[in-house]
């Protein structure tokens, strides 16, 4: 039966969520904003009680539980780990979107080990905070072109290279890196292996200062001769069945990142309705828009094109959940929530003039953190070929 | 429990599956019509666009026998977890739908919009489909025990993805058959509804539009005074026909719905052919000390309207889709410079963009209409999908045109056509409902 509410199950879950967001995350904010890469060190406690939640079988604070598959309800009807994980990033990222990307135990690269890894290795690798390395200095979009390289050396494989836009990569205890194992065959090379922080080769280069997300730290990080035992490639090491299965782990990451687009401007979208309120700008939901002032007119286009970017990443969430095949609804999902939230923040600092330019709000903050929303983990272009591809049936050599 | 009940014992699922494909059976019968076969289709010989006519003559509609009480649809019950699963029910409905949107509506569509009129053969098979019984209860001769505006909207979803103006046509009795059912009193119900769910449904259409720059749909000039309705309606589906108008007018406590029947004096009907969905016969409706009977509530109004554009929402993503099934292949076997023009990111990011926001549209409607169908408010969830609709429909409409260049602009292809029916979305208010 046909129903896009919040599943009745996770409610009070996402009400948590949203009360950690409320009193700890927004607090904090403005802070850690001013002061990058100071280490939030609120977010320890508050990481511990996530993994409390994530025990209790809640569901993941920041979406590290990645695809493992939930039991069915009678009707076959799945709301899982998908689910549950992109609702309460949408509450978090409602809080801060940097913090949320610097939660302890809760990197893209524990998303990356949930969705591929062999069950030997989720224990392993269980309660690690891993960060994920792809994008080099020369390559980004084109993660097939990745230069970084493992050798197979007896037990393990040696590193050599450099990652660039490490989220977390500072802080973390392990960062998940992109290599290839033979620069001649393309994408199917490419491996995905877990570095632990300290594996000698490995070093930490710098940290970026950025537009936004400041609370989150970006850093550069350097392997030279780096062995990484055999057992932490994660998937198969076989050549010829690779990118697919690393890519993969993309269908998983692309909706968490829509989640934190849609939670960033929903934020900005409430703010500036509550200040507009104050000015004396009422929306009205059931009169003509072109019959309410302008700026009602804009809150209502930029909540309806909210609404789509919502629905659409907990469809592709909700799909995960259920096993049937999302590559097409996460790319629509990120796609569509990147470029809404960036617009939605920007014009609700135009809407609220020097209250949402100033820093006297948070109005200001969540335009500058909003744009790497339509940037990271495929940027709005990327995004824009992958549903072209699947739409008119084209490989990645015709529609280039 | 009513009489009917007794003597016909309630429908539970399985009985509205088997109700269903009784339906389904009898509209095999379109195969011996011939409406299969779009060249054997007789043309019309006069295309209905410069008439100004009297009200039809009304069939009597008189109440044989009544509930003690107004029939009300309770709300759908939900499993409380998020899903996009239809019911079977509703996949089964959907499927039919969607053959005769393809079979029928669409081989017939250019000629109907030219014509503006949906041919008869093409209306009767709609009405034997059972699209007025959508929403009606089932001891009204419905087939529906709970609320059903989200079965409305995939119905009307899969009609428009053969011809959104022909769609119109056929669905415009179950707008008065709808609202007469969720708000008409037990006198109501029994005097009109059995009409429309017998074997000959007449036209009938819900008329909520006037014409005039930045109309309110909640400040109509259309007044109920002592009785009697004066005013003029705009863009009324196959009005010169329709037996039954149920009618948007101001009262003094605020706008309200009326049941009017037009075989009076003071109603006049003027064609009022249009951009777009010209198959749907759309004219005005000038009423002169008409008499009227209120239907339903203030608030009924409200929710009438906000159920109606859930209605034209629900159009236009079958439309919408039917461009982005159109261009898609055309994309790929139109080539350029050596090359299909698909291979170009600026026609293939099109196509993306068409795929993306019609897939926002689509969850954003389901939304509203699951809302409404479980009884919870949801005049936020449609005013957002009328917005997006609006907005993203005619985006996708005028993108399907310039993906075909100026093969798009002739008649050839059905894109122009798209084009005139998407512009529809954010002018209607009125003529269909959920």
């Amino acid at each position: 039966m046909i129903n896009l509410e919040t599943p009745r199950k996770f409610r009070a879950f996402v009400n948590q969520a949203h009360q950690v967001a409320a009193e700890m995350l927004r607090p904090n904010s403005r802070r850690y904003d001013l002061a990058e890469h100071e280490y939030p060190v609120e977010l320890d406690m508050l990481a511990a009680m996530v993994d409390g939640l994530g025990a209790s079988g809640t569901g993941s604070g920041a979406g590290a539980s990645g695809v493992r598959r939930t039991a069915a309800a009678e009707d076959g009807v799945v709301n899982g780990s998908n689910l549950s994980s992109v609702l309460s990033i949408m509450e978090m990222c409602w809080g801060d979107v940097g913090l949320l990307l610097s939660m302890p135990r809760q990197g893209l690269g524990n998303s990356a080990i949930a969705s591929v890894a062999s069950d030997e290795q989720l224990q392993r690798f269980d309660g690690v905070w891993a960060a994920m390395a792809i994008t080099e200095p020369g390559c980004g979009s084109d993660s097939a072109g990745i230069q970084t390289t493992a050798r197979l050396d007896g037990d393990a494989y040696v590193l050599d290279g450099e990652k660039i836009f490490v989220t977390a990569g500072g802080r973390c205890d392990a960062v998940v890196v992109w290599a290839t194992l033979d620069k001649s065959l393309g994408r199917a090379a490419i491996k995905s292996f877990v570095v632990m922080k300290d594996t000698p080769g490995m070093t930490v280069e710098r940290l970026e200062h950025k537009l936004g997300i400041r609370a989150s730290d970006t850093a550069t990080i350097r392997l030279e001769n780096c062995r990484v035992p055999v057992e932490n490639l994660l998937g198969s090491a076989d050549i010829d069945k690779g990118f697919a299965g690393v890519m993969q782990t993309f269908d998983n990451t692309r909706p968490l990142v829509a989640a934190m687009a849609v939670g960033c401007a929903r934020a900005s979208l409430e703010l500036t309705r509550e200040l507009l309120s104050e000015a004396g700008v009422q929306i009205d939901y059931d009169r003509p828009v072109h019959l309410q002032s302008a700026a009602a007119a804009t809150y209502l286009a930029m909540e309806a094109d909210w609404e789509a970017a919502y629905l659409l990443t907990l469809q592709a969430a909700w799909m995960a959940d259920n096993g049937q095949p999302n590559s097409l609804q996460a790319s629509m999902a990120k796609a569509k929530a990147g470029r809404t939230a960036n617009d939605i923040t920007l014009r609700c600092v135009e809407l609220t003039g020097t209250l949402g330019y100033s820093e006297h709000h948070l109005l200001e903050k969540w335009s500058r953190d909003s744009k790497i929303l339509d940037i990271f983990e495929g940027t709005q272009q990327i995004q824009q070929l992958i549903v072209a591809r699947r739409l008119l049936g084209k490989t990645s050599a015709e529609l280039k | 429990m009513s009489i009917q009940e007794r003597t016909r014992g309630r429908r539970d699922a399985i009985g509205v599956g088997v109700a269903l494909l009784n339906r389904l059976a009898q509209w095999r019968a379109i195969d011996r019509l011939g409406l299969r076969k779009p060249a054997e289709r007789a043309v019309f010989e006069a295309t209905k666009t410069g008439f100004r006519t009297a009200g039809a003559l009304s069939r009597r509609f008189s109440a044989a026998s009544k509930l003690a009480a107004p029939s009300r649809l309770p709300a759908a019950k939900g499993t409380g977890r998020f899903d996009l699963t239809p019911t079977e029910d509703q996949q089964m409905m959907v499927d039919v739908v969607r053959s005769f949107a393809a079979d029928v509506l669409r081989p017939a569509a250019a000629t109907a919009d030219t014509a503006c009129v949906t041919e008869p053969q093409v209306l009767e098979s709609s009405a034997e489909l059972g699209l007025s019984l959508i929403e009606v209860p089932e001891e009204l001769g419905g087939i529906v025990t709970e609320r059903s505006a989200l079965t409305g909207v995939l119905v009307a979803e899969a009609l428009a993805h053969g011809d959104l103006g022909q769609a119109v046509a056929c669905l415009a009795p179950s707008a008065v058959s709808t609202a007469i059912s969720l708000w008409g009193d037990e006198t109501q119900q029994a005097t009109y509804l059995p009409a429309f769910t017998g074997s000959s449904v007449p036209a009938a259409a819900l008329a909520l539009l006037e014409p005039r720059p930045l109309f309110d749909p909640f400040e109509l000039q259309t007044r109920f005074t002592g009785g009697l309705l004066n005013g003029v309606k705009s863009l009324v589906p196959r009005a010169a026909e329709a037996e039954l108008f149920v009618i948007g007018a101001q009262t003094d406590t605020g706008p309200r719905l009326f049941v009017v029947e037009p075989d009076h004096p003071g109603v006049t009907i003027e064609a009022e052919p249009s951009m777009g969905l010209r198959a749907a016969s759309l004219s005005r409706v000038l009423l002169t000390d008409v008499p009227a009977v209120p239907l339903g509530s203030v608030e009924d109004y409200a929710e009438c309207v906000r159920l109606s554009r859930l209605g034209w929402c629900a159009l236009s993503l079958g439309t919408a889709r039917a461009v982005l099934d159109y261009v898609t292949p055309y994309v790929n076997e139109r080539t350029a410079f050596g090359e299909p023009i698909s291979h170009r990111q600026s026609v293939a990011f099109m196509v993306a963009n068409i795929g993306i926001e019609l897939e926002g549209m689509k969850l954003v409607t389901y939304r509203a209409g699951s809302r409404a169908s479980q009884g919870l408010p949801f005049a936020r969830e449609a005013a957002l999908a009328r917005r997006l609709c609006a907005e993203k429909g005619m985006q996708i409409g005028t993108d399907g045109v310039q993906l075909l260049g100026g093969h798009g602009f002739v008649k050839e292809h059905p894109v122009e056509r798209w084009y005139r029916d998407l512009r529809a979305i954010g002018v209607m208010e009125g003529a269909v409902l959920v």
